[in-house]
């Protein structure tokens, strides 16, 4: 291991000086880690990439991003946030991609007094709102959102039995714990529940068992390329029921690597999957636009990702709340700002971003409501807007 | 659980068996030869797949361009060491292998990468690809340290292994690939369809197992190869350079890893981290052989792939777990039965 820190380390100093041009007349600064490495390098790399974008110049002040790998792990998160408060003085961390490294960051938020807006999904990082989590913020939906969306789709589509195949892991058991609740409020019955790691290459056993427990849906929580397997492993056993996934397959690459089998799939996701599919009287449309102009202006067409939505709407949210907090009169790099930035941003209302409106307040800091998702299919290897799901 | 279930476990415990015996061979092998625990042999695994997946989709893959750095530095490295040693004879032949091979590799890369290219040349080009990378890794990060311990050698492959993965990430981007099958169609045998593709993967398998047997009992090479793995110093007494059969096993390795991993990108997604666990197991299984034994290696391999498949079915969530814990009861057997050895000789 001590090969693989001191390599992030000598990233992280990379990163750091790339950064340092930035420095000579900014004012306020953001910290900003990702995982741009290790196993959720596929969301961390959109979002570092959609740092770029971020506005550098807010209420009339210089803003520096300092961008950090954390390369999916937790010690290296939380030595990175670390930095961020002990040497950078930063006003505002943003980050990082996944639950468990959020999780160990928001008590050094707390400590440091240091608002934190972290782009993993988990409820577990905001809810309820005390102790350290009144310092942290979070931009994607909740997992209960998405899965109370899924349950109402299923009971559209007349499914009474569900089969459930996660992630081993912290997504994997969120996603079983929800789906479970949304599902039996609903009166569906969760009959068989299997796990399979991400690098797996074989699910042969957990579809056989799946496929004797006779769902009429099943659903895959998994996220990024590794839902593929499952999909079409059950596809080629010939599974005949729905099959739905999480917005975690919400993601282009999934459809290059899934092919014909993904054909069919429904999923829950924000709105800025399908932003150009949506009616003009979807409320996030344009903002979701705004975005995928943004990010393919820079990147080319096609590679918007949803990921690297929450990171932009982690950007909205501060740049919506810096005026205000610049208002009270404290200075930036003082405690006395970040703590009226906390206060300024819980008092987000009715903000529009990528992934829907925020609408922030001391007792909710996720903000987002059933604006923040839409029912997706895809159809002939297309993600299709489905209104009627 | 019923019978065509029970097959079809098999079935799938019996093909990444298949993968994970050819990997516990590679490793089996270098150990013998190098003293090496080559972590990183999963990484040739990825690396043939995920150069075969971007020729497949129009693309030059990174490691065209891995191949003429590391072909450069060994070059540098060979020139130091013959200009200290005044010995230039030989040196034409490093220029051949580890620079013009390269350049001509990244000249070609876009016709390999041209639509309607055969899948077939494909496979012969990513090969090309990967397959020298194993005795240029060996050059430059082995040879410098063939006497050091088996602790160091471990220590230096871990090192390896992370900075291949990264790279790895560099090329190929942290989302999986497939390949197209080499082989369409599938067979009923029974109630279990099986997919030409799995044949290809078995039918390979068993011919690499019996080439290596060939290779090792009946040509010069082959019997060099295990002179050094009996007895090193011994081996060089007799005129059997340990660094020939050191670049040798490490060319091996490679061409097994990236065989296998083009086999089974066709079946499962590839990651650019899938190889550290496929490795991993196969490592498992070479712990059966204790580092030594081929047969018990390839055993071991069909035993964790079927082990896999059906803890995968009765505990899905415990599979790792029940997979990796079998090596706890394997040490403490062999370690009973097992004389213990001076480290050299």
């Amino acid at each position: 291991m001590t090969f693989a820190r001191s390599f992030r380390l000598t990233l992280g100093a990379a990163a750091l000086l790339a950064a340092l041009p930035l420095t000579v007349s900014a004012q306020i600064k953001v910290g900003v880690t990702v995982s741009a490495t290790g196993p959720a390098a596929s969301l961390g790399i959109p979002e570092r990439d959609t740092v770029a974008l971020l506005p550098t110049e807010i209420g009339g002040q210089k803003v520096q991003y300092i961008v950090l790998d954390d390369a999916t792990d937790t010690t290296q998160a939380v030595k990175n946030i670390r930095k961020f408060t002990a040497d950078d003085h930063v006003d505002v961390v943003l980050g990082t991609s996944v639950t468990p490294a959020s999780l160990a960051m928001s008590d050094v938020a707390a400590e440091t007094k240091t608002p934190m807006i972290s782009v993993a999904a988990n409820a577990k990082l905001v809810e309820p709102v005390d102790g350290p989590r009144k310092w942290v913020f979070k931009t994607p939906q909740n997992d209960a959102l998405m899965a109370s969306a899924l349950a109402d789709a299923m009971v559209k589509q007349k499914v009474k039995t569900l089969g459930f195949i996660g992630f081993s892991d912290a997504y994997g058991d969120g996603w079983l714990q929800e789906m479970k609740a949304a599902a039996e409020a609903k009166g569906i019955k969760v009959v068989a529940a299997e796990r399979f790691a991400r690098p797996d290459t074989s699910v042969t056993g957990q579809v056989l068992k799946l496929l004797a427990a006779r769902p009429d849906g099943i659903l895959i929580a998994a996220s990024g390329t590794p839902v593929a397997l499952p999909q079409r492993e059950l596809v080629e056993r010939g599974y005949k029921g729905k099959i739905y996934q999480t917005h975690g397959a919400a993601n282009s690459d999934v459809l290059r690597v899934c092919g014909k089998a993904c054909n069919g799939m429904i999923l829950p996701a924000g709105p800025l999957l399908v932003a150009e599919q949506l009616p003009d009287s979807n409320p996030a449309k344009k903002s979701a636009l705004a975005y995928v102009h943004a990010y393919e202006a820079k990147y080319g067409p096609g590679t918007t990702n949803t990921f690297g939505g929450h990171m932009w709407d982690a950007g909205q949210l501060i740049n919506d709340a810096i005026p205000r907090a610049l208002k009270t009169g404290a200075k930036p790099g003082t405690p006395e700002f970040r703590a009226a930035l906390r206060d300024a941003l819980e008092q987000v209302h009715e903000l529009p971003a990528s992934q829907g409106i925020f609408n922030m307040s001391p007792t909710d800091h996720a903000g987002l409501d059933k604006r923040g998702r839409v029912m997706v299919q895809v159809v002939n290897g297309k993600w299709t807007y489905q209104p009627d799901l | 659980m019923d019978l065509t279930i029970a097959l079809i476990l098999l079935q799938d415990g019996i093909l990444n068996g298949a993968i994970y015996a050819l990997l516990g061979l590679a490793l089996v092998l270098v150990f013998l030869v190098t003293r090496v625990i080559f972590i990183p042999q999963g990484e040739f695994v990825t690396f043939g797949a995920l150069s075969l997946a971007f020729l497949a989709n129009g693309r030059v893959p990174g490691t065209a361009y891995l191949l003429l750095l590391l072909g450069v530095l060994t070059c540098l490295v060979e020139a130091v060491s013959a200009w200290r040693t005044h010995q230039w004879r030989g040196y034409g032949r490093t220029l051949a292998w580890a620079l013009i091979l390269p350049l001509a590799l990244l000249a070609l890369a876009p016709m390999a990468a041209a639509p309607g290219v055969p899948l077939a040349l494909r496979v012969l080009f990513a090969l090309a690809l990967v397959i020298p990378l194993g005795p240029m890794i060996y050059r430059l990060v082995y040879q410098p340290v063939e006497q050091a311990s088996v602790l160091v050698l471990l220590i230096i492959s871990v090192a390896v292994h992370f900075a291949l993965t990264g790279l790895g990430l560099l090329f190929f981007g942290a989302e999986g690939w497939r390949t197209p099958a080499l082989v369409e169609g599938t067979v009923q045998i029974g109630p279990v369809a099986w997919t030409a593709q799995t044949f290809a993967v078995l039918g390979t398998c068993v011919v690499l197992i019996a080439a290596l047997w060939l290779f090792f009992g009946r040509t010069l090479y082959g019997r060099a190869l295990r002179a050094t793995a009996v007895n090193r110093r011994g081996a060089r007494l007799v005129g059997i350079s340990t660094r020939v059969a050191g670049g040798l096993t490490f060319t091996l390795a490679a061409a097994i890893g990236a065989l296998s991993g083009m086999l089974i990108a066709a079946i499962t997604t590839i990651y650019y981290d899938t190889g550290f666990l496929i490795g991993l197991k196969g490592f498992v299984a070479a712990i059966f052989g204790g580092l030594i034994s081929y047969p018990a290696a390839a055993a071991g391999a069909l035993f964790v792939g079927v082990l896999e498949a059906f803890s995968s079915f009765w505990a899905s969530p415990f599979k790792e777990a029940i997979v990796f814990t079998l090596i706890i009861p394997v040490l403490l057997w062999r370690s009973l039965g097992s004389v213990q050895l001076d480290e050299e000789d």
